[in-house]
């Protein structure tokens, strides 16, 4: 997973170099100063879930199942709150600014390094989401705990990549 | 059970399956060897193709005018031809040497995820298939050509909607993307064996080099291949979002896919070069009848080359117009990796510096290669220079560097580490009288193709360019480099037909035919599917040795 981490970086640092590099090369509107909004409160709800699923796994490991399942859930409500907030703000973007991948460069960076993360954060949910179902179905004990904390691992990086790309998108290249 | 019992058991396993069972077998197999062996054939069935189209090229720049295929499919077979060897060619096989070798010198019963494996191949499988599947289905509605003809590097905007309709590029950059994909998957596979599944007593300074050289080439397949795959997505969004990354006339750039290309590029020379080091760190010792010469030197190098590879890339872009920082910066870093590089080749020259030479074909293919590696690396620093570049930059001489490195360099060891683990792998020699005769018509052939090449290309000839004037002095020197073409493409037939002569007919090989030191040689030819029987222990870099000369083992020296 370390080596998956470290390959799933290249790619970013990749989508956020584009980023940098054509921040403010847009020739038409919308511009980022114009149309973006930071979603404090949704990326509190991602940042969050890394905590939630990081005593999830300990709970596991003591063989607290009640308490591992219920942290379990409280990562994915977390995570689809963090997916809502960005659909959201997707919706508010296309229908009120009429800004699409098309329309300028900062379209097309912006939805590909947001939807590129967004790609990763719903695959981490479907992952945690099987997890749930084999939880609930008792399938997960505390010899598989070293496998979640594997999958936790891989949560843990989508919530960082979280931060490069909010402090990119939403503070730098404002 | 002796060896030959096993094998008589397994023969007669054989005897009773029909062929569809076997076919099953193989296709749905997790096991180590027989992937390395799948990714073999697939990348000799795809070196077939490419080398056609390497012919088809050099048939249509024999003589000028010559109207032997229309620019359109000249431009399909240059990019088909270097898309299809570095990808699906050189790639793949040292994917496969990895996968066959890596678990057996380390002493592993397999790789660490051996269904990540199988994954992994097959996404390679599919992805050639993908690429070629583009001369049936690149048409598209608009009739617009087929295979890709953008060049293997795809430059913007060639790449655009308006100057490559319909799908002919979309194939390329889907089948590098699942390619890539597998690359990656069997890149973490290897890092994870080689870390994590070593037997007891090999440690890290104990491992052979082919061992360590896949380590940090599989590290750079992960930091390299990524690249390439984020720039393919964004060419994706371009062509079919409507994206603007690469589209000047929205503000996008050109330069950055140069960039995002090459940062891929040129890490991707190492990853194919590292591999063919490591079969001659091999072969060069076992036929010096000496160990390696300088082994933490040759591991502080490889590692070197690593990382200052990494930093490289932009020497491939002195002819964009970048500043002056960035071209000395490139040019600098460029010069450095000549260090390591250096260090190698005389390592190579230490270690046959007074051993007992002995010229099997294996050894014969590993010496032309440090011949030829070395002039490669002299045009390359030539070419790292940027003014040097400005000159010489998109011309045949860039060509007859590059096929310097790997035909010449990549190729030859490649051909040699055939000849020396066939026996391992199938358990019958390759016939050593048409070994020799491949070695000395390929060598012939390849002299007189890309010794020649340099030359048009420092009278001007440009790289691409599907015909050209007559009495501009091309004329003799591109006839001699496409009769080198044929005689390469002859000698070429003459090594399939080895290996399938020898495959059923070949003389047994007994385990160590070679009287090598590293552990695959320990175990049957070819070796039972769980490799050992039980798990071996080593004390030093050559096993073996310790085992047969137990009064003087080299443990006592290390």
């Amino acid at each position: 997973m370390a080596t998956l981490i470290i390959a799933e970086s290249a790619i970013f640092t990749i989508f956020v170099v584009a980023y940098l590099f054509y921040a403010g090369k847009s020739l038409t509107g919308p511009t980022p100063r114009e149309v973006l909004n930071a979603p404090i409160f949704f990326s509190i709800c991602l940042l969050s879930s890394s905590l939630t699923i990081h005593f999830a796994t300990k709970f596991l490991e003591q063989g607290r199942r009640g308490a591992f399942l219920g942290l379990l859930s409280l990562t994915i409500l977390l995570g689809g709150l963090f997916l809502y907030g960005t659909g959201r703000e997707w919706y508010r973007l296309i229908y009120e600014h009429g800004l699409t991948v098309s329309t300028n460069l900062f379209g097309t960076t912006y939805y590909s390094l947001v939807g590129l993360h967004a790609f990763h954060v719903t695959a981490g949910l479907l992952m945690l989401s099987i997890v749930l179902l084999f939880g609930v179905a008792g399938r997960v004990g505390r010899e598989q705990s070293s496998r979640v904390d594997v999958l936790s691992l891989y949560w843990h990086f989508v919530d960082a990549v979280w931060v490069v790309v909010f402090t990119v998108v939403y503070v730098v290249a404002r | 059970m002796s060896p030959d019992a096993m094998a008589i058991q397994a023969a007669e396993v054989d005897a009773g399956r029909t062929l569809v069972q076997v076919l099953h077998e193989w296709v749905t197999t997790v096991d180590h060897k027989r992937l390395g062996i799948l990714y073999v054939l697939l990348a000799l069935m795809f070196l077939l193709i490419g080398g056609l189209e390497a012919i088809i090229i050099r048939i249509q720049l024999m003589r000028a005018h010559n109207d032997f295929v229309s620019p359109q499919v000249f431009n399909r077979m240059f990019t088909m031809h270097g898309t299809t060897m570095i990808f699906f060619v050189v790639m793949p096989v040292m994917f496969g040497f990895a996968n066959y070798l890596v678990p057996l010198m380390i002493g592993a019963r397999d790789m660490a995820f051996p269904r990540l494996n199988a994954f992994g191949f097959w996404l390679t499988a599919f992805g050639g298939l993908l690429l070629y599947f583009s001369f049936v289905g690149g048409n598209g509605l608009y009739g617009a050509g087929n295979a890709p003809d953008v060049g293997w590097f795809a430059y913007a905007p060639l790449t655009s909607r308006a100057f490559s309709v319909g799908h002919s590029t979309d194939f390329w950059t889907v089948a590098l993307l699942v390619s890539g994909f597998g690359s990656i998957a069997t890149a973490i596979n290897i890092i994870t064996t080689v870390l994590c599944l070593r037997c007891p007593g090999m440690t890290l300074n104990r491992m052979p080099l082919l061992a360590w050289l896949n380590l940090v080439m599989a590290a750079l397949v992960i930091l390299a291949v990524s690249p390439l795959t984020a720039a393919q997505v964004m060419l994706s969004v371009d062509r079919y979002l409507g994206g603007h990354f690469f589209d000047t006339q929205a503000g996008g750039s050109a330069a950055l896919w140069m960039h995002f290309f090459w940062i891929f590029g040129h890490p991707e020379v190492y990853v194919l070069v590292l591999p063919a080091f490591a079969f001659a760190s091999e072969i060069i010792p076992v036929f010096s009848r000496k160990p390696i010469f300088g082994y933490p030197a040759m591991v502080a190098a490889t590692v070197c080359i690593g990382f200052v590879g990494m930093t490289v890339w932009a020497h491939h872009m002195f002819t964009i117009g970048m500043n002056s920082a960035a071209n000395a910066f490139f040019v600098l870093t460029t010069m450095i990796i000549a260090v390591p590089t250096g260090i190698k080749i005389f390592n190579w020259l230490g270690t046959i510096w007074g051993g007992k030479i002995q010229f099997k074909t294996p050894m014969l293919f590993c010496l032309g290669f440090l011949f030829q590696f070395l002039i490669a690396g002299l045009t390359g620093i030539m070419l790292g220079t940027a003014p040097f570049n400005w000159q010489l930059g998109n011309s045949y001489f860039v060509i007859a560097h590059f096929h310097y490195v790997i035909v010449g360099g990549i190729m030859f060891c490649l051909f040699g580490a055939f000849y020396y683990w066939f026996p391992k792998v199938t358990g019958r020699m390759l016939n050593e009288t048409l070994g020799k005769l491949h070695f000395w018509l390929f060598l012939i052939g390849f002299h007189l193709t890309f010794d020649t090449m340099h030359i048009p290309g420092v009278l001007g000839m440009p790289r691409r360019i599907y015909t050209y004037e007559p009495a501009r002095g091309w004329d003799t020197l591109n006839l001699i480099i496409t009769a080198g073409a044929f005689i390469q493409g002859f000698a070429i037939l003459i090594f399939v037909v080895n290996l399938v002569f020898s495959c059923f007919r070949g003389a047994k090989a007994g385990n160590d035919p070679w009287d090598a030191w590293t552990l695959e040689w320990s175990v049957s030819s070819p070796p039972p599917s769980y490799n050992f029987a039980s798990i071996p222990t080593v004390g030093s870099r050559r096993p073996l040795w310790d085992r047969k000369h137990p009064e003087d083992p080299d443990y006592r020296y290390e």
